[in-house]
């Protein structure tokens, strides 16, 4: 057998976990591991600009590719400094693997230079932690952090290594395990049949049903499943923020993002619907409102392969734990050998219904919006021109603010793991180190970052990280010279008064700063040139582009959910109201 | 209403400030709580008690169950079962005091397991009610210290909880 040190251990214990692309930021505590990564060829690292980026980046990597995201961070601030981005992964229930340096053992406890609890301060936002005590441990527990990350709802896993563990001069014989058997940790697969059945039942009785299915039908791979049993019973489907692309975004059966900024017709069909069949969703308040008055009329069956999700916010009335796909692939079974689909008259009527809400207030049917005129460009213009000019076919990453919003409205996303998202943690500066994970997973392939001037300068310190990596991510900034969803709840609930969202004629000259960092940057000012620029900043492949486009400042996203009320309760704009 | 919840869980460290952490997370009161090894030096089996209806109760214990290294839990208070709490009381005891207390010590019986000039150290088990009502019983007696374990309870029967 080898003998490795656990330096070299890790770096062959990340690669027998399929590991290709290690995101990172070396240190003191990390150092033994550095050396070992310098030593070989098969694990890739890219050297971010902060940490943050390095999880945000692998955050990216892992919602593109399904696999497993590697980081690897230094004690102390290395650590602290990849927190938002694994509460951010754990929000969203993204599988990472992050390993942090530690001091030695023996000066764990003293105050040492660059010390951390780092087991302690990420303890609640982390699926699982791990800290490797001896370097004999190494390979196994690794090994471990890679299977609890991918099973059951996935997660982020902490593996802190106390520097000594790593030592050079101990080598001990290397053996990476077959197998894991955790005993505590037995995450469900398969649905319980008799629960389906009973589920079947009621799909099939429905005369008013909505499909609400959210980001486990990306996690679990299910996108297939859910559009072939949607189409089998010809059910309405909304997604939520997470779930985009899980249903095709441009297909009739599809009635838009439900949820605080969702479209009209899902979140009034799903008021009055009689069944919910939920789908890998958590009934998140930016989704169900005030959940007392949550769809008043409602048979929900909750399908989630975390038994913890069901009647967590909202009663299930048929729970089904386990994993979507499998769960879906034995309804669509087993509606199949019943034989017989829905009531086709009552769902006749529904549909009609639905398209008569879609005809009076849907995003699609008719602009919610003003025109843009001149050189008042509205925000949703530029988003729909950049799903002209891509065609729809981009991967698209969003920070968070309104400019997410109308990326989630405006872009439809006909693909799983086309949309990026920090929708759970809500984490401004998400977008562009996600935008190089997902370009390091689709080479070749268009990737956007839609933003603003807010969420790009939370990590715009990675454009450098783009140049060194030869990450040609197209960079979408909404800029509207303000924090914009801040305003707009200023706007609605704070009587206009602009606490702290004006920058007061700081904020930098953006194509100047992409020239700055040797990428390309372009300014939109007109309506007239928007097309033209997005199609210019496409025709450089290898490049990166940062299209500054300046927004309507006085823009809001609509419909919003007014607060507290139920569903279908919504400011349609910023005077008209359901 | 008061549970008591049986919890088998990995005897590794950084366990039991898991399942701390997580009540204090969730906003999940925690009465009580023991824990110790078993005698299968693998595991930890930890009781505490807690206040909720069913549905927080049903909460906990799926928050619970999605913690890496628990192995199993149990609401004992769902069926019958058995609950036992340790108390050591230090009293000042001296004249016709010591006498008093020996016999509400008897009628609880309870022992005391550490006499001196002007102390006696008692100790009581049983269920948390008893205790509480050994120490209202004492009266006017001047109690200089009270220690409790916090509950620990087994199911009646058969039933066990293990791995």
């Amino acid at each position: 057998m080898e003998l490795l040190s656990g330096g070299e251990a890790t770096i062959r214990a990340l690669r027998d976990s399929g590991v290709k692309y290690l995101w990172g930021y070396p240190g003191g505590a990390a150092l033994h591991i550095y050396d070992a990564l310098f030593r070989q060829d098969d694990v890739k690292h890219i050297l971010m600009r902060h940490e943050q980026g390095a999880t945000h980046a692998a955050d990216g990597y892992a919602r593109a590719t399904g696999e497993v995201g590697a980081v690897l961070v230094t004690s102390g601030p290395g650590a602290t400094n990849a927190i938002t981005g694994i509460a951010t992964a754990y929000m969203d229930s993204i599988p990472l693997v992050v390993i942090s340096g530690q001091v030695a053992q023996e000066k764990i406890g003293g105050d040492a230079f660059q010390e951390t609890d780092m087991i302690g301060v990420s303890r609640p936002i982390v699926k699982h932690s791990f800290m490797i005590r001896r370097a004999e441990d190494v390979a196994e527990t690794i090994a471990k952090a890679f299977y609890i990350a991918r099973s059951g709802r996935p997660g982020p896993v902490v593996v802190d290594i106390p520097k000594d563990v790593t030592d050079p001069n101990y080598k001990v014989p290397y053996r990476y395990p077959d197998k894991i058997r955790i005993r505590s940790y037995q995450p469900s697969t398969k649905g319980h049949s008799g629960q389906i059945r009973r589920a079947v039942k009621v799909l099939l009785e429905a005369r008013r049903p909505v499909i609400y299915a959210g980001g486990g039908i990306i996690l679990g791979n299910a996108a297939d499943q859910l559009t072939r049993l949607a189409r089998q019973l010809n059910f309405p489907v909304t997604n939520t923020l997470m779930g985009l692309g899980g249903y095709p975004g441009s297909d009739r059966q599809f009635v838009g993002m439900l949820g605080m900024h969702g479209t009209f017709e899902a979140n009034t069909a799903m008021h009055h619907a009689d069944v919910i069949l939920a789908v890998g969703v958590r009934f998140d308040d930016r989704v169900t409102n005030t959940p007392d008055r949550f769809c008043p009329g409602a048979q929900i069956i909750h399908i989630d392969v975390d038994p913890s999700s069901i009647s967590k916010n909202v009663p299930a009335d048929i729970p089904i734990v386990g994993a979507c796909d499998a769960v879906l692939d034995e309804m669509i079974e087993q509606i199949e050998t019943a034989g017989e689909g829905p009531d086709a008259a009552a769902l006749a009527e529904w549909w009609q219904q639905i398209d008569e809400w879609r005809r009076r207030h849907g995003l699609y049917t008719a602009p919610r919006h003003e025109p843009s005129v001149g050189s008042l460009i509205k925000p949703q213009d530029a988003v729909r021109a950049l799903y002209k000019v891509t065609e729809g076919k981009a991967y698209i990453t969003s920070d968070v603010g309104q400019h997410q919003m109308f990326a989630a409205q405006y872009y439809l996303f006909d693909q799983p793991r086309q949309w990026f998202n920090s929708g759970g943690l809500g984490t401004m500066g998400y977008g562009l180190p996600a935008a190089m994970g997902v370009q390091m997973a689709f080479p070749g392939a268009d990737v956007a970052c839609v933003t603003g001037e807010g969420s790009i300068q939370m990590c715009i310190q990675e454009l450098s990280a783009c140049t060194q990596h030869q990450l040609p991510v197209k960079i979408i900034n909404l800029n509207n010279q303000a924090l914009g969803m801040v305003k707009q709840w200023q706007d609605m609930q704070y009587g206009s008064r602009y606490s702290q969202i004006l920058y007061e004629d700081s904020l930098p000259d953006f194509v100047k700063l992409a020239e700055a960092y040797g990428h390309v940057g372009l300014r939109v000012e007109h309506i007239d040139e928007l097309e033209d620029k997005l199609r210019e900043c496409f025709s450089y492949k290898d490049r990166v582009v940062f299209v500054d486009i300046q927004v309507d400042p006085h823009e809001h996203v609509y419909p919003m959910h007014v607060a507290p009320g139920s569903m279908r309760d919504l400011w349609l704009s910023k005077t008209e109201r359901t | 209403m008061r549970r008591i919840i049986s919890v088998l869980l990995e005897n590794e460290p950084g366990a039991l400030s898991r399942v701390v952490g997580l009540f204090s997370q969730r906003g999940y009161n925690i009465d009580s709580l023991t824990v110790a090894p078993t005698e299968d030096a693998t595991l930890s089996r930890m009781t505490l008690t807690t206040q909720g209806d069913d549905l927080t109760i049903e909460k906990i214990t799926k928050q619970l169950h999605k913690l890496i290294d628990v192995v199993k839990v149990i609401d004992l208070t769902d069926g019958l079962h058995i609950e036992r709490e340790l108390m050591l009381v230090k009293v000042k005891a001296s004249g016709d005091a010591r006498a008093e207390v020996k016999r509400v010590v008897d009628i609880f019986r309870g022992q005391i397991i550490d006499v001196g000039p002007a102390s006696y150290v008692i100790q009581l088990a049983g269920v948390s009610a008893k205790l509480d009502a050994f120490i209202e019983a004492l009266g006017e007696t001047a109690v200089l210290e009270v220690v409790r374990s916090g509950v620990s309870g087994i199911m009646r029967g058969e039933r066990a909880l293990r791995a």
